[in-house]
């Protein structure tokens, strides 16, 4: 059997570098080291260091395995209608009034990198005009990495940052972002974190969002939130949805990308929603009805099981308040881990300042740690975290909290 | 020009409390057309929406068939649009399989972290074995990347976007004429121009080979070649493996890239290595194909969107980096699969007693089409239809060309309740021995 010579040449298929993130999994799972840590990728670990399926989840999943009623079938194009509107019920709150007004949509995506998706190749078709790939889409000075690539993809040419990190200061480069609000071109895009900044955990205070939204408002700017981590933040559904709902209020035409991964801890079911706030119900109707088409080509209609979890737990008010206490304990784990490596830092008399640990919200800390200190921290101690500094506070446990912190304290004196 | 107020920020309003929507309503319209822009200042309101230019989206033509017979509330109706199997009482079918792997998953306990960005391994190789065969030499050298995708539609939407960026030879795809409706508009947003080779004889309902031959010869080199492994969609209509041969050869000549999209292996002739011989025997000709899978039809996991795409490549290292290359279009676009659906399959393609299990499960969906098509040409006759029926049985899978005109299609929905796609499709697996006689009945009231 010979392959046809022709086809040597047919793809000129280079190599592509991995994802940055995936590959320190991939590291760490290779590390022999007996006390090694993984500070890496962006998953909810218990004490014990393990994976954790939220009780509620098992018992929501013992429910439907056993109802012979539920089948395969395809889903809507749009998704599960129980899912898509006690979703965005979770986002702007029961007693929205937008929702209320019926200019309140949503359509249920594969995880928020799902929902960016569709709200990116709908704008890129429909917003500032017919398929402008011009349009600026800026997102944050750090982010998530796999923004840019989301918004590249979908064809807009100019994905630039906004000012955000303060990186001297350890807090929101407030004057920087607001400049670059100010001087923007109008009509751009911005990708905001709804909560719990990725990768930095730094969120504008509410005075602050106002000022954003202000600006926002008047130089007619998009607003397109990401919030993958909704409870997760603080503890509080309603408190990490504040910024959002203060948007819709203002009378935004905005978009909301949502994500169960973190709060669900149903990061492999791929559940996402895309929430869609119009001026009126002819607007969605529309923009509904132009959504479908573009899911129509990409995955036809989305994944039922995780979908099926969240509805019937968001719409029983048992498994509802069942499931605000498992996100309760998965956040208050992590605000006791920040304060405990904070704690430990300035026992140990560890060089600089370390309440940026507290202050910072939900899953990341940007902790300062240059990369070479970065370096330091893998190759040395077997401490695996993302070359930007940041350290997922998951990764910490009663158990490794102190090594942790002995380390952190011996890089920093050691490597400048 | 834009209008603003000035209100107490004293608490949130929105726009309907203010009374404000419905009197600009004339304003709105008449400045719509011209650039939508706001205009605020404090708490002032905005007027105009960005999407005022957006226009209502046509209804998905396969989709809202269904859509349409949801509607209709004659107690007769009948839904044979949508490609989804039902049993003989016209129901959904739960494969029990599919429930006993369940039930295995279930007691396993385990956890929900992210798959890899291509997906659940022991998916993706069990995968690849289903349609090249355990043996075959394409396995053993390890030079295909196998990657799971979300279903069929998702398979293909990677498989464009990579022939996109990575095709050295023309962004040209060939479809059949006529192909799955989803097709063309899947491979034009991956930015791929649309062509065609002839394939259906509207004449004899069957396999213009003459056609196809004739058309696929004169195709430029190095163009993407689509072509569907078995069960034609919409037609029914497959090639006989001496045909199949002979349109091997005409593509190697033509150097054509083949791009398989295999959604119903098994489904076809009740036999999975039946369904997937064009797929093996053009590998074993030395075609290195591109194919798109899809678990929907034959393991009944439609919404779990469970599918593969595969690249057959020249060695492992080619197959290494096409992987990579691979990951980075699937990650902007839903960062990893999701895990239930090929978790099911795996386990049932995995497990000896689930696989033979499903292999009869399989063999008795197509064995009920089959046996659906006889009663339905049965049906034809006793009615005293004067015309040919025959292609209605030779040919195969869950769709049925039954050369009824648009004309005829819209009677057979208006009279008769009996939703099919306009191009006269039907879908076998929506008859039944209960409404077989009814549907034979409306077919040749309009046909007569």
């Amino acid at each position: 059997i010979v392959p046809l010579a022709v086809s040597v040449n047919r793809f000129e298929v280079p190599q592509a570098a991995p994802v940055a993130v995936f590959k320190l999994s991939q590291d760490f799972s290779n590390d022999q080291f007996p006390q090694k840590v993984n500070l890496g990728v962006g998953a909810y670990r218990t004490d014990e260091g393990q994976p954790w399926v939220l009780p509620v989840v098992k018992k929501v999943e013992k429910i439907i395995v056993h109802d012979d009623r539920l089948n395969h079938e395809y889903l809507p194009i749009l998704g599960l209608p129980e899912f898509r509107s006690s979703a965005s019920k979770i986002a702007l709150g029961d007693d929205s009034p937008a929702i209320q007004e019926d200019r309140v949509g949503a359509v249920q995506c594969l995880g928020g990198t799902g929902a960016l998706k569709m709200g990116a190749e709908f704008l890129r078709r429909f917003y500032n005009g017919n398929n402008n790939t011009k349009t600026p889409v800026y997102v944050s000075a750090p982010t998530w990495e796999n923004h840019n690539a989301v918004f590249a993809n979908a064809g807009f040419d100019d994905v630039r940052p906004y000012k955000y990190w303060d990186a001297e200061n350890r807090g929101l480069d407030l004057a920087g972002f607001l400049g670059d609000l100010e001087s923007c071109p109008e009509h751009s895009i911005f990708v905001l974190h709804a909560c719990a900044h990725n990768p930095t955990g730094t969120d504008p205070t509410q005075e602050q969002w106002m000022q954003i939204a202000d600006i926002m408002m008047r130089r007619k700017l998009f607003v397109f939130f990401d919030s993958a981590y909704q409870g997760f933040a603080s503890g509080s559904l309603e408190k990490d949805a504040w910024a959002v709902r203060y948007f819709v209020s203002m009378g935004f035409e905005m978009f909301c990308a949502q994500s169960f991964s973190k709060n669900f801890g149903l990061y492999n079911e791929r559940v996402g929603n895309l929430t869609i706030v119009a001026q009126d119900a002819d607007n969605l109707k529309r923009i509904l009805s132009q959504m479908e088409k573009i899911v129509r080509t990409t995955w036809s209609n989305p994944p039922s099981q995780g979908a099926r979890i969240v509805a019937i737990t968001l719409n029983s008010p048992e498994l509802f308040s069942e499931w605000k206490d498992n996100v309760k304990t998965m956040a208050d784990r992590v605000l006791l881990m920040r304060a405990q490596l904070k704690a430990k830092l300035q026992a140990l008399g560890t060089p600089g300042t370390w309440d940026h640990i507290t202050e910072q919200i939900g899953m990341f800390s940007f902790t300062g740690l240059n990369s070479k200190q970065v370096e330091y921290m893998v190759k040395e101690k077997h401490i695996y975290l993302m070359a930007s500094g940041r350290i997922n506070m998951c990764g910490l446990t009663t158990k490794n909290i102190d090594y942790v912190a002995e380390s952190i304290h011996e890089t920093v004196t050691m490597v400048q | 020009m834009f209008v603003s107020l000035k209100l107490v920020p004293t608490e949130h309003v929105s726009l309907r409390q203010c009374g404000i929507l419905t009197s600009h309503k004339e304003l709105i319209l008449s400045i719509r057309s011209t650039a939508c822009y706001r205009s605020m200042a404090n708490s002032a309101i905005t007027l105009v929406s960005w999407w005022g230019g957006v226009q209502m989206g046509p209804p998905d033509p396969i989709l809202g068939v269904t859509e349409a017979f949801k509607r209709d509330t004659n107690p007769k109706k009948m839904n044979l649009g949508v490609g989804a199997y039902r049993d003989d009482q016209g129901k959904p079918f739960v494969l029990s399989c599919v429930r006993k792997a369940e039930a295995i998953i279930t007691s396993k306990q385990l956890d929900k972290e992210y798959l890899p960005i291509g997906g659940l391994g022991e998916f993706s190789k069990a995968c690849a074995e289903l349609a090249l065969g355990a043996d075959s030499e394409v396995l053993k050298s390890g030079r295909n990347i196998t990657v799971q995708t979300i279903s069929g539609t998702g398979s293909l939407r990677i498989g464009a976007n990579f022939l996109s960026r990575f095709h050295g030879g023309p962004l040209d795809v060939y479809l059949p004429k006529p192909s799955w409706g989803n097709h063309t508009p899947i491979f034009r947003d991956a930015g791929m121009q649309l062509k065609a080779y002839r394939y259906y004889d509207p004449s004899t309902c069957g396999f213009d080979f003459k056609g196809a031959l004739d058309d696929i010869s004169k195709i430029p080199e190095q163009s993407v070649i689509m072509l569907h492994a078995c069960a034609h969609n919409p037609t029914g209509v497959d090639p006989r493996p001496e045909q199949w041969k002979e349109i091997s050869d005409i593509v190697k000549k033509r150097n054509l890239l083949v791009f398989f999209d295999m959604a119903y292996q098994g489904f076809a002739s009740g036999d999975i290595d039946r369904d997937a011989w064009a797929v093996r025997y053009f590998i074993e000709q030395g075609h290195n194909i591109v194919l798109s899978q899809s678990f929907a039809k034959n393991m009944g996991l439609y919404g779990e969107r469970v599918g593969g795409f595969t690249v057959v490549c020249n060695d492992a290292e080619e197959a290494k980096r096409v992987e990579s290359q691979l990951k980075i279009l699937i990650r902007p676009i839903y960062s990893n699969p999701p895990m239930n659906g090929a978790r099911i399959a795996a386990t049932i393609l995995n497990t000896p007693d689930l696989r033979s299990i499903w292999l009869g499960e399989v063999h008795g969906m197509a064995n009920r089409i089959i046996k659906m098509r006889e009663q339905l040409v049965a049906g034809l006759k006793k009615e005293g239809s004067s015309h040919n029926w025959q292609h209605v049985i030779d040919q195969i899978g869950m769709f049925c060309f039954t050369g009824l005109k648009p004309e005829q299609v819209e009677r057979l929905t208006k009279e008769f309740s009996v939703y099919m796609t306009k191009d006269g499709r039907i879908s076998m697996a929506g008859v039944t021995s209960g409404n077989v006689g009814y549907l034979a009945q409306g077919i040749h009231a309009v046909t007569k």
